[in-house]
Formats: structure tokens, sequence, C-alpha cells
């Protein structure tokens, strides 16, 4: 079990969190200009990144709140945790 | 080439001349500077897809590359289950061409791969699962696929270890049952149709990653990888949970993310379970190996991952709902755990077609449950490269299916939510 810095509580076991997927993806301001493709690359596709990955993160049993981490997912070490909003730090 | 014929009278000829004279069950051949099909990826579903374009569309100067070892990955490490009783058309027609083309694989390849449609029984603790596994015994006999519901005594009969009493959290309130269905040897699966390839002048190259694809205005000319560049015109990628990786070098995104798998098994005991039982409702899924282990697949990690290890709490979950269903089974001890890396699309549906670069195809999101469609997979996605077009039965598994909206949702018919 992963033991994941929580920006605002510090380090928690993983089942306290939800994981939420990619980072970073903006929903569209105007949907309805979009067109079939525009609108699958948001809905669908998705980086799945070997390596450092930008993922929220959700501290559900804690907190309750949204943030982002970078991690290696080739070892699943945490390398940065910042707050939703915020750019991604150098890994 | 010629190979040795399998059959039961080499075998004790061979056991009485003290197991000498066995040939190797195929080469380990250099790679040629150039091919006229690859395919990435040595599992069932690669080497599978090989001996079918060998097989039946005479395409025999071809290679299949492997970064490790064959039937190293998804193929050596799933539970092993096979079945077709999906819920929507689609689906039904991939799983069961699949289903029927295990009937006859081992006399095919002339290899055992221990096919034992021993039955798969899906257990139903709710009313919402009755009614739901119901509809899905409808939809299966509408399409073909046999499929039938059992009362909670009828299950029990067919299955003596199970905990039918009510007592339990969620008790057992029927069950679907698949007789059709059952469980195959995985190994011999990679190995049957390695040896079935290369019989057939296919090289298996193993060692070997791809670390590179290029192409020019008409589409792929060559693969780079870690033995040197191989040209080829047709590059099939079945690669599974890396396949986002070797897409990527084409500059093709896809719909899918990897995530950890894990199974375990107890350690080895007498036969005492005779079929297969899963449980989406409680997450569980088990069945006896030949060797005698509890074979018990638990569920994917919360989070993307290219590990190939997974948390243990997700193991326990799926042992506390197999403890209640199999109280017999408490003391046992488990042997060993591990896992696998399982590419899944949102529609928890596989692709297997074309993509947006000339000469590439792909054949992947097989996420949580890959290996009963090993046959069918390798067969319809060599057609596809071999054509140049998708075979009727993978024609709705495209990529594109996600801009038209024309999903095939198995995610919310799935047997076992993951």
């Amino acid at each position: 079990m992963l033991l994941i810095p929580c920006p605002y509580c510090g380090e928690r076991p993983e089942i306290e969190f939800t994981h939420g997927g990619q980072a970073h993806l903006v929903r569209p301001v105007q949907p309805a200009d979009l067109d079939d493709e525009q609108w699958a690359q948001f809905l669908y596709m998705r980086t799945n990144t070997k390596g450092v990955h930008a993922e929220r993160w959700r501290h559900a049993r804690g907190c309750g709140r949204f943030f982002n981490a970078l991690r290696d997912t080739t070892t699943d070490h945490f390398l940065a945790v910042y707050k939703s909003g915020e750019a991604p730090p150098a890994a | 080439m010629s190979k040795q014929s399998f059959s039961a009278l080499s075998l004790i000829w061979r056991g009485l001349s003290r197991h000498r004279g066995w040939q190797k069950q195929w080469r380990k051949p250099e790679p040629r500077a150039s091919y006229d099909a690859i395919i990435v990826g040595g599992g069932g579903h690669g080497l599978g897809a090989a001996y079918y374009l060998a097989k039946e569309h005479g395409l025999t100067n071809i290679a299949v590359l492997e970064k490790g070892w064959i039937g190293g990955g998804n193929t050596g490490r799933n539970t092993t289950i096979i079945r077709s009783n999906y819920l929507f058309n689609e689906s039904a027609a991939l799983y069961d061409h699949s289903l029927k083309l295990w009937e006859s694989l081992a006399q095919v390849l002339n290899y055992n791969v221990m096919f034992s449609p021993r039955g798969v029984m899906m257990l139903a603790h709710t009313v919402h699962d009755v009614q739901v596994s119901k509809r899905h015994v409808h939809a299966n006999r509408c399409n073909g696929v046999d499929n039938e519901w059992l009362e909670p005594a009828q299950a029990k009969e067919f299955c003596p270890p199970l905990n039918i009493e009510d007592n339990i959290r969620y008790p057992v309130l029927g069950a679907a049952l698949q007789r059709r269905g059952g469980t195959a040897r995985h190994d011999a699966v990679a190995w049957g149709y390695a040896r079935a390839a290369d019989a057939l002048g296919v090289d298996i190259i193993e060692n070997c990653e791809v670390t590179g694809i290029r192409r020019d205005a008409s589409g792929v000319t060559a693969l780079e990888t870690t033995r040197g560049v191989i040209q080829s015109r047709k590059v099939g990628v079945s690669a599974a949970g890396h396949t986002s990786v070797i897409l990527g070098m084409a500059g093709v995104k896809l719909p899918l993310e990897s995530f950890p798998l894990q199974a375990l098994v107890s350690e080895p005991i007498k036969p005492i379970f005779p079929c297969v039982v899963m449980s989406n409702t409680i997450h569980a899924y088990i069945s006896q190996s030949d060797k005698g282990e509890l074979v018990i697949g638990a569920g994917t990690d919360a989070y993307t991952s290219y590990t190939q290890r997974g948390a243990l709490h997700i193991n326990t979950h799926t042992l506390d709902a197999i403890c209640e269903l199999f109280p017999n089974f408490r003391r046992l001890r488990m042997l060993r755990n591990w896992g696998g890396i399982v590419d899944v699309t949102p529609d928890r549906s596989p692709i297997i077609a074309k993509t947006p670069v000339p000469g590439l195809y792909v054949n992947c999101g097989w996420g949580t449950g890959g290996f009963k469609a090993t046959p069918g997979s390798a067969h319809v996605f060599a057609w596809t490269i071999a054509r140049d077009e998708p075979h009727p039965i993978n024609a709705p598994f495209t990529i594109e299916r996600f801009r038209d909206g024309t999903l095939i949702d198995e995610a919310a018919a799935a047997a076992v939510a993951h």
C-alpha cells in the first residue's frame, strides 16, 4: 500500500485516497464548438505515461480535497505533490 | 522443417527411452534485415496472430518480437478463465469465436493446451444481480451462447464447496452457468502457438525490445529495436499494458490506461473445486489448477502503473470474499501473488483495428480479461493485418468508436467489476 503525501494532511495510507486520473485536462469552455474528434480527445484519449506522470488525487477519506501529484509509474514513487490550479513543479 | 508430432504413443516411447531425442520446440534465430510482417509482443495474442498469418494467409516471412521471454507477460500471469457469456452482440460474437477455437486448439496445434470446459458459474447475491444475470442468460441464448440459470441448491450441487447459507453478508441467490466455459494451461498456449508458428517458418525473437517506429509518407517502414533496425511495411502491435508506449513511438494516442492487476495461488491441495466460480458483487474469482493450487484473481489497483505489482489490500479484499463463500478454505495458506499490467479502455472492450498510420495495426485494450480471447483475437487480428481490413467479427472494435459514440459498453456488463 502506498503512503501518499497529501499537501494538506501529510503522509497517509493509500486507502484514504481516490485516484482521479491524468491531471491538467481542462474541460472545453464551449463544448458545442468542438467536433467529435476533439471531444473524443478530451473524454477518452490519455497519455498513459510510463515514467513521470502528473495525476489528480483526492484525499476522500481525510480532508476531502483534490490535489495533483507527480508520480513515477515505473516505481510508484511520489516525486512531488502540489495544489489544484498550480503548474506542475520540475520533477 | 520437420517437427516431432506429439501423441500418447510418442510420449510413452520417449518415456521408455529416457526422454532422449526430444527436439527444441522452436528455433532462436537472429533477426533478419527485413520481414513481410512483424508482430510486436510474444504473448498468446501475438504468437497466435503470427501462427494464423502463416497458416491461413500464406505470410511466412514474419517475425514476433518479444522484449522479454515469450508468454512471460500477462499470458503467464492471468487466472486462465475461459468463457464467452458477454452481454452485447459484438462481444458475444468475438468471445464465442474464440471459445469455438479453444475447443479444437490442442488438436490443431498438436500441443496439449489442457483446455478444460469444466463450467464457469457466476454468482448473484442481490435482487439486482439476479435480474442482471437472467438478462445475461437470455441475451446469450439469443446469440447462440450457452448459459443457464441455477437456483442456489443447484449451484451448490454443481460446486459442493459453495456456501449457500443465508447467514452471510451477501448470500448466494442463484448463479448463471456457462458449461462450455472453463480453463486452459496458459504457458502451453504460448508454447503451442510458438511451436506451430515456428514450424511454418515464423522467426520468434526474444530479448528484442522495440525502441522506435520509422515511417515515411506511405506508412510504417521499419522498427528500431535493441537488436538493430528491422524493415517491414506491416507491423501488428499486441503489447498489452505497454501498447500506449509502443504506439506513442508512431505518434498514435489511444484511449488506454494501464493498471496493475493481481492474482494469487494457495498451497496445492487435493482436487476439491470442480469448476470456476466468479462473483461480481463481492469481487472474487476462483478455480483449481491441475497442480492443486487454488487460483484466485484480485482486482486492479486504483492508480495507473507499469510496476507489475500491486497493493496487498487488493488481495485481502478478494480473500475476504473467498473465505465467506468457501468457509473450508479459511485455513489455507496463500503461496504466491504477482501482478501484471493490463491496458483498460473506457468501455472495457478491446481494440483490434487499423491505426491512423498505414501498415500499423493494434490489438489492445483487453483489460482484465484477455486470456479467454487469445485464439479468436489472434485469428481476427491476423486477418486484419493480412487483408488491411477488419474481419467482420472485429469490425466494431475500432479506435474510432470512441469518436463516433459506438461504444461496446461491457463495463456495465462485466463479470467482475474492476
